[in-house]
């Protein structure tokens, strides 16, 4: 009886091995078919509608319609929109996570830790409403704008959503600091400020860039909230006022539209491909970052 | 608790079989599909439902995905009917194009902009961005904010042939639904923008402004004064069926239909688009 009853027990563990095996193959084969998919789709307006890969990269002449494939406008928009939304939403979110893990009472942060958690959770199409409603109308009374529409708006919007993921993750990476640096500082005659500064950050760093980066990606990203109050303009920006156009906000835009096989939708391909490229080097990045602290 | 859920399942697996069993042999050879332009969407809808109270044999599919989409799907023989706000491209010859209907669209401003009827000439030095404030128009002292379609639009593709002749029109704005365009110039003092009738007639909020001094009617479109208009079309791969031709006919004649989703008959039209 024991011995069946072990045979049994064995071949259930071989049958979920084979699935696990086989759900973790089919991930992993899905993952490899949507980057061959956007690397063939992606690459095609180089090799086959022989655009410059420079021109993509550098030209601001964007007119899909008739032949001008230049996206240099939306990427900028992409960077300066992500980099408004780190220059905010970083130093905050690491000095909120800094109160959080080290100076808030265990009571506040307990209370404040799972609202932070909500704000996560919270669908991106709200922040772009409340961005439309409340803070495009504002920039435009406070700078006397035609229109509030802007760079500072989506910035502003993009800065709020990354924060909670900056808070947590700035959070954590603080808590794993040993408890013995924080004594030996204080032992020292540092004050807890100094503790902070001089000890505590910089043995978090590598955490603490894992968590900026993370709202690097979540902002680069970003979609619905971004083309709800940027205004998107395919114009190059030179200014936070103005309006602008993100690469997401101008792929949702005319994907739908743009005819099939067209270079107009392989550049919008392109585009999406190098938003994908981003991305991996921002893990790259994360990995790297890792990497050093071990 | 057990019993209801599994009479309910027994009466929803009835309900779903029974008509199949009456009017199972008909089913057979009399379904259309038609899917693109989701201007056009709610009058085909609105067809098919009425077409198909009366032909209970006939089941008609209405998708939208934008007029490209529904070109490109009818070419493939994806689909029986592309609906198109624009002309099929150059090179797809097995397409038949059949005009359904004639769509109006306005020129909108907001009220502060001070202006109720604007020039071609006007029309274009605004959105060509030579004419920054409304005051040089005829309208109040009001900066201009122009707000543009997509390019991929059709009704931007409609604005730029009909009114800018053609024109490359420079980066502006964008709103990419009829809803926020609305929305945006009711909100934006000095704001222009254009969308189509069913749109613009019963938001409030805005100005629909007349041009070349014809307002934004359609006795003005069919009496060939307001050249702001354009076809409906929807296309099918080779001449239709017999199927497919009374529904097209049954959707262009119905003019109850018509008037109801803001749209005009092509009968009703007095001039042609050649005479714009």
């Amino acid at each position: 009886m024991v011995e069946v009853h072990a045979n049994t027990a064995h071949r259930d563990e071989r049958i979920a091995v084979v699935v696990l095996l086989a759900c973790s193959a089919i991930f992993v084969v899905a993952i490899a078919l949507i980057l061959a998919f956007l690397a063939f789709n992606g690459t095609k307006l180089f090799w086959g509608d022989h655009v410059s890969p420079f021109t993509f990269l550098f030209s601001t002449d964007w007119d899909g319609e008739n032949g001008h494939y230049g996206a240099a406008a939306f990427i900028a928009g992409s960077l300066v929109a992500t980099g408004m939304a780190i220059a905010i939403g970083g130093p905050l979110g690491v000095a909120i996570g800094v109160f959080f893990s080290e100076l808030a009472p265990k009571r506040v942060a307990d209370a404040f830790k799972p609202a932070i958690e909500v704000l996560v959770g919270i669908p991106s199409v709200v922040y772009g409403w409340l961005g439309l409603t409340i803070l495009v109308p504002g920039i435009a009374t406070v700078f006397h704008l035609p229109d509030g529409d802007s760079l500072l708006a989506a910035g502003i919007v993009l800065s709020i959503m990354i924060l909670p993921t900056v808070i947590s993750l700035s959070e954590d990476a603080l808590r794993v600091v040993p408890g013995a640096l924080r004594e030996g500082s204080a032992a020292l005659g540092a004050t807890r400020f100094e503790t902070i500064v001089k000890v505590l950050i910089p043995s978090a760093s590598s955490g603490l860039a894992v968590a900026v980066i993370l709202g690097v990606a979540r902002a680069i990203g970003e979609t619905l909230a971004v083309q709800l109050v940027l205004g998107n303009a395919a114009i190059f920006p030179t200014s936070l006022l103005q309006p602008a156009a993100a690469l997401t906000s101008e792929i949702v835009m005319e994907m739908g539209n743009a005819p099939d096989g067209s270079p107009w939708k392989d550049a919008l391909f392109s585009m999406a491909f190098l938003l994908l490229l981003i991305s991996m080097g921002l893990i790259v990045l994360i990995r790297f970052a890792l990497r050093r602290r071990t | 608790m057990f019993m209801s859920a599994r009479l309910a399942a027994v009466l929803a697996v009835a309900s779903f079989v029974a008509p199949l069993a009456t009017t199972g042999a008909a089913l057979a050879d009399t379904s259309i599909s038609a899917a693109g332009s989701t201007a056009l969407q709610p009058l085909v809808q609105a067809a098919a439902d009425a077409y198909q109270q009366a032909h209970s044999d006939i089941k008609i599919s209405v998708t939208g995905g934008g007029s490209r989409t529904g070109l490109s799907l009818v070419a493939s023989k994806s689909v029986d009917l592309g609906d198109s706000d624009i002309l099929a491209p150059a090179g797809s010859d097995s397409l038949v194009d059949h005009k359904v209907a004639v769509i109006g669209f306005a020129v909108v401003v907001n009220p502060q902009s001070g202006v109720t009827a604007l020039t071609k000439k006007q029309i274009q030095d605004i959105f060509l961005l030579k004419v920054k404030n409304w005051k040089d128009v005829g309208g109040k002292d009001q900066v201009i904010t122009v707000i543009n379609r997509p390019a991929s639009s059709g009704t931007r593709a409609v604005f730029v042939k009909t009114l800018l002749g053609g024109a490359t029109l420079p980066p502006t704005l964008t709103e990419d639904a009829t809803g926020t365009v609305v929305q945006k110039v009711s909100q934006t003092p000095g704001a222009v923008s254009y969308a189509a009738f069913s749109g613009t007639h019963s938001a409030s909020g805005i100005t629909e402004v007349a041009i070349d001094g014809a307002s934004a009617t359609d006795d003005n479109i069919e009496g060939g004064k307001y050249p702001f208009w354009s076809y409906e079309h929807i296309y099918t791969n080779g001449p239709p069926t017999t199927e497919q031709s009374r529904f097209i006919a049954f959707l262009q004649s119905n003019s109850t239909l018509m008037h109801k989703t803001g749209y005009i008959l092509v009968r009703d039209m007095k001039v042609s688009e050649n005479d714009r």
